[in-house]
């Protein structure tokens, strides 16, 4: 009981810090890495919820997980190659000023 | 007009105000205290799902619930999710016309510590990938930490300097897809003798998922390392850019130079 409190706990850390870095921080670059933090709080407490005492622990939890890693790996390439775009657009139309 | 003060690491004008920065720390905190108290309070019945997986298990072709679940119970999902990985890949291809999957770049500069541990490490992890493939079947394992591992030798050979891959070829188009269209004809295949899509028939589910399994291992090996290819460019891209120095004798470097270069001495 007290194990799967403190991996609660944890799992809801890992996902405020990640929230506030997604808030507060200033650079792109960080938020992503923000919300990657965010994504695996949420996937520690799906693991730690899949656990069962008694028996094995829950397959279809641990099937979630695995594709939801996926899919965040998926969204990170993507949201890191637009905000390289960003930049090189930005920088393109920063000479475009001068 | 398109500013991105985002970019500038040192640009403190874009940071927020200490004291809306408290009020976010507050406010995020008082957010994450009600969710434990919350998971704390709540008493959620145990599910049924485990039990519904371990009874069907036999019927599913694999010993491995967790395959089970992601290959033949749930296996919408799966494809899916190679669907989405595909997309990804598809809006991250380069834009060349190189025509070779694999074509070795001459005068590179090679780490030959790198490389000689390289010729011990790849053919290590190539065969680990295949037995992590095989034992997805009745231990934890399956087709994407196996394509992983592929795709992490993949980097590791790029890194090396020595072989650059291109994406743009026929070969490299029908490895990023064999995944998606194999899963694609299995499950339409198999609704012409179950009536249901993805429902395979009992006696043929352990061959049709390894089917399955090997194909989106080549896909899922393949799309990892193209997103690791298409990133390493841009950031090569975007560092030669920002150094606003018109390169001299290469139009475009080859990302393992410049990388190495940046990393292992001062760059020119």
């Amino acid at each position: 009981m007290t194990q799967e409190l403190l991996y609660n706990i944890a799992s809801i850390g890992l996902f405020g810090i990640g929230l506030y870095g997604l808030i507060v921080a200033p650079h792109i670059v960080r938020k992503i890495l923000a919300i990657n933090i965010m994504s695996m709080g949420v996937f520690m407490l799906l693991v730690a919820s899949a656990s069962n005492v008694n028996g094995t622990p829950d397959p279809v939890l641990h099937a979630m997980v695995l594709t939801g890693i996926v899919v965040a790996i998926a969204g990170t390439a993507m949201a890191l190659f637009l905000a390289g775009k960003i930049h090189t657009l930005g920088q393109a139309s920063d000479k475009d000023d001068h | 007009m398109f500013q991105t003060p985002e970019f500038q690491d040192n640009n403190h004008a874009d940071e927020l105000p200490v004291v809306s920065k408290i009020l976010c720390a507050i406010a995020v905190g008082i957010l994450s205290l009600g969710l434990i108290v919350v998971l704390m309070v709540t008493d959620n019945p145990p599910s049924s799902l485990p039990a519904l997986v371990q009874g069907q298990l036999t019927q599913s072709g694999v010993q491995n619930p967790v395959t089970a679940v992601l290959l033949n119970f749930r296996s919408y999902d799966t494809l899916l999710e190679i669907a989405v990985l595909l997309i990804v890949a598809v809006a991250m291809l380069p834009n060349s016309q190189d025509s070779r999957l694999v074509s070795v770049v001459t005068n590179a500069q090679v780490n030959p510590v790198l490389e000689a541990v390289l010729r011990w490490l790849i053919p290590m992890i190539i065969v680990m990938a295949g037995y992590l493939l095989w034992t997805g079947a009745s231990l934890p394992g399956g087709a994407f930490q196996s394509g992983a591992l592929l795709a992490s030798a993949g980097v590791l050979v790029q890194l090396s300097g020595r072989l650059q891959f291109c994406f743009t070829s026929t070969i490299a188009k029908l490895l990023l897809t064999i995944g998606l269209i194999t899963f694609m004809i299995v499950g339409v295949g198999v609704a012409t003798t179950t009536g249901v899509i993805l429902q395979y028939p009992t006696q043929l589910a352990a061959p049709l998922i390894l089917l399955i399994e090997s194909a989106a291992t080549l896909s899922i090996a393949a799309i990892l390392l193209l997103l690791y290819n298409s990133l390493a460019t841009q950031t090569v891209d975007i560092s030669s850019a920002s150094a606003k120095q018109p390169s001299t004798s290469n139009k475009s470097p080859a990302p393992n130079e410049t990388l190495q270069s940046t990393t292992g001495e001062p760059a020119s």
